[in-house]
């Protein structure tokens, strides 16, 4: 876990930028009681302690290091390493059919695959002209703000657990959650790696006990929020962790490309949902909340928030949804080949912008892919965020920037 | 006053404690080897070969390996029969699906033009060996039409209407060439 640099090991001084460790000539200071190969180095600012947190750590959301600097508990230098499951995503779509890669989406963020599909199809829709029925659209609104609430709820819980709260407010998140992944399964036939949504519409039907069932879900789901918020929000020990920790000023978010949420709790109105207003977002009435202050307790809040205004639009979408077909007549599912050109689609995922980016040249698979992830930009401003804080605040920190390492690897 | 939050939150923490013992919502969990939640009827696993009577003469595949060329991680493998001439016979030699590598994505049975190929809902499949014991061949893949119909019994009254359709119209067809045929040779 814990190492400390060797003077010898320029190389790595090299990667980290070489601000504060520059001065390597006055030698290293052996402590007592460890073993040889950890030193502490004397950089400008006095004694400084290189911490390698992770890749195995639990509170790191899957296999991500970050290597910090600390001056005694004071982080002065952080600099985030991925790429632990990097398992080719864009290359490997630039070789299969348009639709294998929507099995692949569903493995970006595992968490929210309806919303990675529907931004995937909407890019592909954009690029070939298909047009999604009014049903597809509004089952696109439904399962996407499921999905929603599904990410924000569980990150919730996540963010609390990383400060010491040993699983019961997870655990109450992940009871709520298994009511939709139930919805999801039984829609889609997966709970998790759906594969729903089709260039043009969905793959199957809603049923009318579906519909039933989801609206007793949505109904029953802001008395569990409030009581989420009862069990957390005034909790002194929560907001004593989060509180003016981790602020990010709305003009290092803007400047840094971070999206959703995060975003938004810095108090920047934009939210895709409301910039874009792409599928049938316009019909809908929703609020999007902002944050005063930008710092984790705002982060945290407005997830809740958002939950409840996903809420609201599921109880308006399932009211309204109009019988019909789901499919555009004129996609196909063989031979799939779109006119060459170029798109970009994107969509307001849970945790952000989610942007697909594809480059036809007429063939069967495209000739560029790309994701624009939001976690992977959201995360580029950790290392602002922690400058300064202690290091038990990373922990908070990076759970209220809300990752998921498969989307930033890809 | 400070502990008043965590006293709160205490409160409702309590409230799951007792409930979890009278309400049903409140406690989700089974013993799971012990007690099993049935899977939805959408549920899907990994893929399988329908036959219709006979699992050797009535598999619907024809090895036309449309579902090979889709397949997002390349896990099937079909090598098609052939007679004694060396002519290509509708029926597949092999057809192995290495459900090691499967990730249920169901594309196989979208492209699928025959409604040959179908998603199961078997699972807790752990074997000693994970290369062979997962390699399934056709023999282990193929399942009857009654076993699609007991695991998504709406899919399968669907398929079976369409097949039925397909079959009537084909009949009908042959029907028209061979009376157009007879009037031609008169």
């Amino acid at each position: 876990m814990i190492r400390v640099n060797n003077s010898d090991d320029t190389q790595l001084d090299q990667l980290m930028g070489n601000n504060l460790l520059n001065n390597t000539e006055p030698g290293s200071i052996p402590l007592t009681g460890l073993p040889e190969s950890i030193r502490v180095m004397e950089g400008d600012a006095g004694e400084v302690l290189e911490v390698s947190m992770g890749p195995q750590h639990p509170s790191t959301h899957g296999v991500f290091r970050m290597d910090v600097v600390l001056d005694g508990e004071t982080i002065v230098k952080l600099k985030p390493v991925f790429g632990y499951l990097h398992r080719n995503h864009e290359k490997i779509a630039e070789q299969i059919s348009y639709l294998g890669t929507m099995p692949y989406t569903d493995r970006l963020d595992y968490f929210c695959s309806m919303t990675n599909n529907w931004g995937y199809a909407l890019s592909v829709e954009k690029l070939t002209g298909l047009e999604p029925p009014e049903r597809a659209e509004y089952i696109r609104v439904i399962t996407g703000e499921l999905t929603r609430v599904v990410n924000h709820i569980c990150l919730v819980g996540f963010f609390v657990q990383d400060m010491g709260a040993s699983g019961t407010p997870l655990m109450y998140a992940f009871r709520e959650r298994e009511k939709i992944l139930d919805l999801f399964e039984s829609l889609s036939g997966s709970r998790m790696m759906c594969n729903y949504m089709r260039f043009g519409g969905c793959r199957v039907d809603l049923s009318p006990e579906w519909l039933a069932e989801a609206k007793k879900v949505v109904d029953e789901c802001p008395r569990f929020l409030d009581e989420f918020e009862t069990l957390l929000t005034e909790n002194e020990i929560l907001i004593a962790r989060s509180r003016d920790v981790g602020i990010l000023s709305s003009q290092k978010a803007i400047n840094a490309g971070v999206t959703g949420p995060m975003l938004r709790a810095s108090g920047v109105n934009y939210d895709l949902r409301k910039v874009d207003r792409y599928g049938i977002y316009d019909r809908f009435s929703f609020k999007v909340p902002l944050g005063p202050v930008g710092d984790c307790y705002d982060r945290f809040m407005l997830r809740i928030l958002e939950a409840r205004e996903s809420l609201k639009i599921l109880k308006q979408a399932l009211k309204d949804i109009p019988e019909g077909p789901i499919m555009d007549a004129k996609s196909k599912i063989r031979n799939f080949k779109p006119k060459p050109g170029e798109a970009y689609g994107r969509i307001e995922s849970p945790k952000g912008e989610l942007g697909f980016y594809l480059i036809s040249d007429g063939g069967v698979s495209p000739y560029r892919y790309r994701v624009r992830s939001p976690c992977l930009m959201n995360l580029t401003v950790l290392e602002d965020l922690c400058i300064g804080s202690k290091i038990a605040d990373i922990i908070v920190i990076l759970g209220s920037v809300d990752i998921v390492l498969g989307e930033i690897d890809r | 006053m400070v502990g008043l939050g965590i006293l709160k939150g205490l409160r409702e923490t309590a409230r799951n404690l007792i409930g979890s013992f009278y309400q049903k919502e409140r406690l989700t969990t089974v013993q799971y080897p012990e007690e099993k939640i049935a899977p939805k009827e959408n549920n899907r696993n990994f893929p399988f070969l329908v036959f219709d009577k006979d699992p050797e003469a009535n598999l619907r595949c024809v090895s036309c390996k449309i579902c090979e060329k889709e397949c997002p991680p390349q896990c099937i493998y079909i090598v098609q029969k052939r007679n004694e001439k060396g002519k290509a016979v509708k029926y597949p030699e092999v057809f192995d699906i290495d459900v090691s590598v499967c990730m249920s994505c169901q594309i196989c049975v979208e492209v699928c033009p025959f409604d040959a190929i179908k998603m199961d809902q078997e699972f807790a499949l752990s074997r000693e060996d994970r290369f062979e014991d997962l390699l399934f061949d056709r023999v282990r893949l193929s399942k009857s039409n009654e076993y699609y119909h007991q695991i998504h019994p709406t899919e399968a009254g669907e398929v079976d209407g369409r097949l039925k359709e397909q079959r009537k119209q084909a009949e009908a067809k042959a029907e028209a060439k061979k009376q157009a045929a007879e009037k031609a040779a008169a």
